[in-house]
């Protein structure tokens, strides 16, 4: 009887300091989790989530704090991205957060632009081009099209304009389901 | 060597359609009056525009060079005047516009001139290889992939080169036709690539339904007195044309998923390609033009044409005497793998190898799937179409990439015998452009995150940069008080001292009543005796 909880509580000891030791020695920085959320969003930065950026809103789900549709510019697939990777049900994008739109960028008209500078200070991918009283000028190709630009224009000279897609990013569409039901 | 033959799993036995275009011989078409040259014509980066609009051109004169290593030169199919460069469409499934050179051609066909390789016989496989990239060559078989890239093995020793002359899709007869009136060519041909690739042996595999490119073939070949080249005829079978099977068919060893036939020391080359690298090392004339097969039921005499690239399809039609018909359907290749056509002003391109002109047949729709495994018994990359097509049904992208949907080469043998006439290919189509997009967007979206978290880092720093010359600005304002306080204190001070010192010495001298005479003393006497009096009579009034 007292050898078997001697021997119990010896290996209960031994386990123990082993999983202290592996919590310590094997620590993980930061929550993986929220990593790999924040690899599926798609970076636009825009904050239509209602969080700061995609960062925030992938920590707002690895937290339970934020639903997983609520990304107008990730749309379906990252909703369904999401859903796989967190075992919840997919579900239709969130209507208050915005609706699913092609993807655009941002064009700035040179001939009404001031050059106040307030868009740089807007864009969180720093992909406007300018300095004061100069024309600015958008690059194109880094821009996410998130429109955190247009809100602080005074002389409303940002437009958005669709990315068309050429034949080397054209996508097959998806087959017609024509099918006939028995 | 290779005596014995080996099978693919699966495959067809299609109706071949091939006497049709065969009576006749190739014929040049005469040039038409505008060509229309896109500059993406092969797998790759667009070539690099080196015209511009109102340029006179000579046939074969370089228009586009090669953007980078995965591309090939443009040239100019025909003499004339550059009359415009903008988008326009080009055969494509998108049907989307793309960058295209439009030529007035003037009818004189002049030549530019001509540079073949020097000392062909003894280039090493380097100028070869550069030669062939700026002679524009690609596969000609339909990938369109530049042929210098496949005729470069890098660290792997090849042992043989496949020359391709299957030509399994019914109805194409180009590579036929070509064998038969050209064998030289491409015998020539196939020396030059075995010297730029260092392999051992040749073999030109040819499938046993064209007797007459065999026995041509091999008639030339006989003529040379050491050869390593053997010419074979293998088993009509569709698809043994792919590349993967035709490997598969003649040397026993499978290509690895994901891997390159050089891995195992195999290069496959079209017979065409080894015809036109023969063409630009030896006559120094770049890849201009094509031989198409113009066939099918809509066609009056079908035949084989050696059509200069961006041929409007129309004027095709016009040369064939295909009358015009809204129910014509047209493809660009064959029935299997064809690429439907609906604009007449498409230009031909240097992977178009057949115009397949019928009747449009209307298809039947689709039936829900009974998983009959007939696509799976019929599939020669032995892969489960079934459930590939579940997957991309449900957008399931990850799932379907372990069914290995990237092996699929969408030959349409899933398709052709689908009981329910399900449109497999064009769900792997979608699936995998979908899966490239997506590719794509990770790239932007990792872009994105960089320079995100970038303006964090550079907003934090600005901050902490602000915050710092703050408290410096204001420790320099505090430490100098008490210093400026003192100094102040002092400066006052003097000042005050000055104005002591001067007011001490304004009273100290008086300066104009020093040295008076007796006579003003007694006038200043008077008068403050004058002034006492008015101060006492004053003050006596008040």
């Amino acid at each position: 009887m007292l050898s078997a909880i001697l021997v119990l509580t010896v290996i209960a000891v031994v386990f123990g300091l082993l999983l202290g030791f592996a919590a310590i020695r094997f620590k993980v920085e930061g929550d993986p989790i929220v990593d790999q959320i924040d690899s599926l969003l798609p970076q636009t930065q825009c904050g239509q989530c209602g969080y700061a950026g995609c960062r925030p809103y992938a920590t707002a789900m690895a937290n339970d704090e934020a639903d997983i549709n609520q990304c107008p510019p990730g749309g379906e697939t990252v909703i369904l991205a999401l859903a796989d990777l967190l075992g919840k049900d997919p579900k239709p994008l969130s209507e208050e957060h915005g609706v699913e739109k092609p993807k655009m960028v941002a064009v700035i008209d040179e001939q009404t632009c001031i050059g106040c500078t307030l868009c740089i200070q807007a864009c969180p991918v720093d992909c406007i081009l300018g300095a004061g009283k100069q024309m600015h000028t958008v690059i194109e190709k880094e821009c996410t099209g998130c429109e955190l630009c247009l809100p602080p224009c005074p002389v409303d000279c940002i437009l958005m304009v669709e990315v068309g897609s050429d034949p080397q990013s054209w996508k097959w569409p998806y087959p017609e389901q024509k099918e006939v039901q028995p | 060597m290779s005596s014995r033959l080996w099978h693919f799993h699966g495959g067809l036995h299609l109706p071949g359609h091939k006497a049709e275009s065969t009576s006749l011989p190739i014929t040049s078409m005469p040039v038409a009056t505008q060509l229309i040259v896109p500059l993406q014509q092969h797998i790759g980066a667009a070539a690099h525009l080196l015209v511009e609009v109102g340029q006179k051109v000579l046939k074969g004169e370089p228009i586009a060079r090669p953007e980078g290593v995965v591309s090939a030169a443009i040239h100019a199919p025909s003499s004339g005047t550059i009359t415009a460069i903008e988008p326009h469409k080009i055969p494509h499934p998108s049907g989307l516009p793309d960058l295209c050179v439009f030529i007035d051609t003037d009818g004189e066909e002049r030549w530019c001139e001509r540079t073949p390789l020097a000392n062909a016989e003894t280039a090493d496989a380097d100028s070869l290889r550069r030669h062939i990239q700026a002679s524009g060559i690609v596969g000609m078989g339909g990938a369109g992939f530049p042929s210098h890239l496949k005729l470069n093995p890098g660290e792997y020793a090849v042992n043989t080169l496949i020359l391709n002359g299957a030509e399994c899709e019914p109805y194409i007869t180009c590579d036929d036709m070509l064998m038969r009136e050209r064998p030289a060519q491409i015998l020539q041909g196939a020396r030059l690539m075995c010297r730029a690739l260092a392999a051992r042996q040749v073999i030109i595999a040819i499938e046993d339904n064209k007797p007459e490119a065999l026995a041509a073939l091999r008639t030339e070949a006989a003529r040379a007195t050491t050869s390593n080249i053997e010419i074979i005829a293998i088993p009509t079978l569709y698809p043994t044309g792919g590349e993967r099977q035709l490997i598969k068919v003649v040397t026993g060893q499978e290509v690895p998923s994901k891997g390159l036939p050089v891995e195992i020391g195999v290069v496959c080359h079209n017979v065409a390609t080894a015809a036109a690298v023969y063409r630009a090392v030896e006559l120094g004339e770049p890849l201009v033009s094509r031989i198409v097969t113009v066939t099918g039921e809509q066609v009056p005499q079908p035949r084989n044409l050696e059509i200069a690239f961006g041929t409007p399809l129309q004027a095709v039609l016009d040369y064939c005497q295909v009358e015009d018909g809204t129910d014509n359907s047209i493809l660009m290749g064959g029935p299997m793998m064809g690429l439907p056509l609906t604009d007449s002003q498409t230009p031909l391109v240097k992977t178009s190898n057949c115009l397949l002109i019928r009747p449009h047949e209307k298809k039947p729709s689709a039936q829900p799937c009974i998983r009959c495994g007939a696509c799976a018994g019929v599939c020669p990359a032995q892969l489960l179409p079934q459930q590939l097509y579940w997957h991309a049904r449900a957008k399931a992208y990850d799932r379907i990439q372990d069914f290995h949907l990237f092996d699929c080469i969408e030959c349409g043998c899933c398709d052709a015998v689908c009981p329910s006439h399900i449109p497999l290919v064009d769900y792997y189509r979608f699936a995998k452009t979908e899966i490239w997009a997506q590719e794509r967007e990770k790239k932007v979206a990792d872009l994105a995150r960089e320079r995100h978290e970038f303006r964090e880092f550079r907003l934090q720093r600005e901050k902490e940069e602000r915050a710092a010359r703050h408290a410096q600005k204001k420790k320099a304002v505090s430490s100098d008080d008490a210093s400026a306080d003192e100094a102040k204190k002092a400066a006052i001070q003097a000042a005050m001292e000055r104005a002591k010192a001067k007011r001490n010495s304004n009273a100290a001298t008086a300066k104009n009543t020093d040295n008076l005479t007796a006579a003003q003393k007694q006038q200043i006497e008077e008068a403050d005796q004058r002034r006492a009096r008015v101060k006492e009579n004053s003050g006596d009034n008040d």
